[in-house]
């Protein structure tokens, strides 16, 4: 009742094109943003920033980043993690040698680097496909973390080869607290999140879909497969990069170069199969879905009076984990995102569905 | 010299290792196109199992039996739980639902034995061997397990001419064609998994002996990827020699090439060697050229 969309017309090109085309849509995501950028802060504590919604704005980057790539270009990834720890290297780098320049500069160069990166582990990509490209990306996963211990340059030659991550500091604004990092954290991902859905929705986008689905054919209505698959790496890789300089900056604070392992790459991919491969919104239900879970497997039990030890809560998370990849590969191929496609369309006709 | 051979030796023994686990991955993807990613998982579970067997108590021949029991009952829900549902998808799909049953069995594995290193000693003797007047020195288990992948190839191979393992090449060669002939698909593909889990449990034994029965295992059996792409995906010898090239090759690369570069290449060397060889020869070794024009 409340969402009808009977009545509406659109009368311009424009109105045509915009990503929310009608009104429900437009306020629903108003609110939703002024939820995170005025609700959030109101109401959330400095353990709900650090455990849940500065990982969760991260990780859901580094998902949207992989499902660029994986979902809407069709290139399996394993290297995620790796990437991310490009990102994060170069971009500590780019900040520890050059201290004045500016943050965001820092992260937009630490995402370029990680696009170069990755195109270069994406090449086989133009002779291979599917599971072969995993086991290339799999090089990159190995490689890239040994390289940054090995590589005494890019730690400075930190004995420990510990990287702690410099003070947040935009336009003179100093990002301490958890809630300022928060905010820092969201604005980059809303506004990366909203380049994201109009570069999918216009022509590179349409090229990685094409090849997707079908590479002869795209190649024969004149889409050079080269391009837009090197392209998808790129954009994929710098979203990744972007990812992992946040979750060094602003989440971890200082890690160890070679903690970017091939746990972050599966948790990645989980996130975009789980959330909705091909899909923005995706992305981030996953992300969210995915770091929820152990807390919930944490919490829960207890709560109804099973005493379970930590070993094996680490174990449940694994097999639910792994039943719910394969169940949700069965029964929702398209993830949560498809579950809120239908409610949608449900809501449309609701409460008279004939 | 001696030293020269005495690492290719130890890299050629480490390597029937990963062929082992190779192997379980070739007939799986022989027979049903599905790129199975759970096989190392599978190794892990098989040797979980049997080493829980033989903790309780269980006389090992018994806890054997038992463990090929758990694992074609492995085999027969993976086929009703998961394949069954999954049929005529990609295969992209189909390789991310086998991450999803190889996280499954990792943690269902560990939940009921717990994640302790358990030892395992099934009597293979460990004693050094030494040829050359001593110059060489090769572990006898060793060659034990390059004996018992022998063994398992050459049961395989005379498998592949019964009737059973004409069925599973039909299979493999053309799903529909198979049907016709009346060969049930899903019977063979429990056959299938039950085949790799028994490759699976074996590869477990021998690297449960030589490493203890621990987690890592899963890690060190994403080794037999590369091994695949060396190999060929659809080559049983091709499995076994390029599970030789990759140990070898990364033991030789660790000690010649490790001390310029601050060692430690033997985690990324298979990978990186794959990724040469799928940007020249993407077929593998051995492989059937059947890469789909990109």
């Amino acid at each position: 009742m409340l969402y009808r969309e009977s009545g509406q017309y659109k009368t311009t090109y424009s109105a045509d094109q915009a990503i929310f085309t009608i009104p429900q849509d437009r306020v629903f995501f108003a609110l939703m943003l002024l939820v995170a950028f005025v609700g959030i802060p109101l109401v959330a504590t400095d353990y709900v920033y650090t455990a849940l919604l500065i990982p969760f704005l991260c990780l859901s980057l580094a998902a949207l980043g992989l499902n660029i790539l994986t979902g809407y270009c069709g290139q399996l990834s394993l290297g995620t993690g790796a990437f991310m720890g490009v990102g994060a290297v170069a971009a500590w780098n780019i900040a520890t040698r050059i201290p004045d320049l500016n943050l965001l500069v820092v992260f937009a160069l630490a995402g370029m680097i990680t696009a170069a990166v990755g195109m270069f582990f994406g090449l086989p990509s133009l002779r291979i496909k599917g599971f072969y490209l995993a086991v290339a990306t799999l090089a990159a996963q190995f490689f890239l973390p040994w390289l940054f211990v090995k590589w005494g340059w890019l730690t400075n030659h930190a004995t420990s080869g510990v990287i702690t991550a410099p003070h947040l500091n935009i336009f003179g604004w100093e990002a301490d607290t958890p809630l300022e990092k928060y905010l820092f954290a969201l604005g980059v991902v809303a506004l990366l999140a909203l380049a994201a859905k109009n570069l999918v929705r216009s022509n590179p986008g349409r090229q990685w879909m094409a090849i997707r689905d079908m590479d002869i054919a795209a190649e024969i209505i004149g889409i050079r497969p080269v391009v837009a698959k090197l392209t998808a790496f790129a954009v994929s890789s710098f979203y990744i990069g972007v990812a992992g300089a946040l979750y060094l900056f602003v989440y971890l604070g200082s890690t160890e170069p070679d903690g970017f392992g091939i746990s972050l790459s599966f948790q990645a991919l989980f996130m975009i199969i789980i959330g909705g491969l091909g899909s923005i919104l995706g992305s981030f239900l996953g992300a969210f879905f995915i770091l929820l879970l152990p807390i919930f497997l944490t919490r829960v039990p207890p709560m109804l009076g099973f005493d379970l030890s930590t070993a094996i809560v680490a174990h449940l998370e694994f097999m639910v984990f792994g039943a719910l990849i394969v169940l949700f590969l069965i029964v929702e191929p398209h993830g949560l995102a498809r579950l809120w496609q239908i409610a949608k369309e449900k809501l449309r006709i609701w409460p008279f569905p004939y | 010299m001696a030293f020269f051979f005495e690492v290719l030796i130890g890299g050629l023994m480490a390597g029937v290792m990963y062929s082992l686990v190779a192997l379980g991955f070739v007939l799986i993807f022989k027979a049903s196109g599905v790129f199975n990613f759970a096989q190392g998982a599978m190794v892990l579970f098989a040797g979980l199992f049997f080493v829980g067997f033989s903790e309780m108590g269980v006389p090992t021949w018994l806890s054997l039996l038992l463990t090929v029991a758990v694992m074609v009952v492995l085999a027969g829900a993976i086929e009703r739980l998961v394949l069954r549902h999954l049929v005529n998808q990609e295969g992209i799909i189909l390789f991310m639902a086998t991450i999803g049953v190889s996280f499954f069995l990792d943690g269902f594995g560990q939940t009921i034995w717990g994640s302790n290193v358990k030892q395992l000693d099934v009597g293979i003797p460990t004693d050094p061997i030494f040829l050359m007047d001593g110059d060489i020195l090769i572990q006898s288990f060793d060659l034990w397990a390059a004996l018992v992948a022998g063994t398992l190839l050459a049961s395989l191979v005379v498998f592949q001419k019964t009737r059973t393992g004409r069925a599973l090449r039909a299979v493999a060669d053309d799903h529909q064609a198979a049907q016709s002939v009346g060969i049930p698909l899903n019977v063979i593909w429990i056959i299938v998994w039950a085949i790799a889990g028994l490759v699976a449990l074996v590869a477990g034994v021998m690297w449960g002996s030589k490493l203890g029965v621990q987690p890592a295992i899963v890690g060190l059996a994403l080794k037999a990827l590369p091994v695949l792409i060396l190999g060929g995906f659809t080559s049983i010898p091709g499995a076994i020699i390029g599970g030789l090239i990759i140990g070898a090759g990364e033991k030789l690369a660790e000690v010649y090439i490790g001390p310029f570069v601050g060692g430690g290449i033997e985690n990324w060397f298979a990978y990186v060697l794959a990724l040469g060889f799928l940007l020249i020869r993407p077929q593998g070794l051995f492989g059937e050229k059947l890469i789909e024009r990109v």
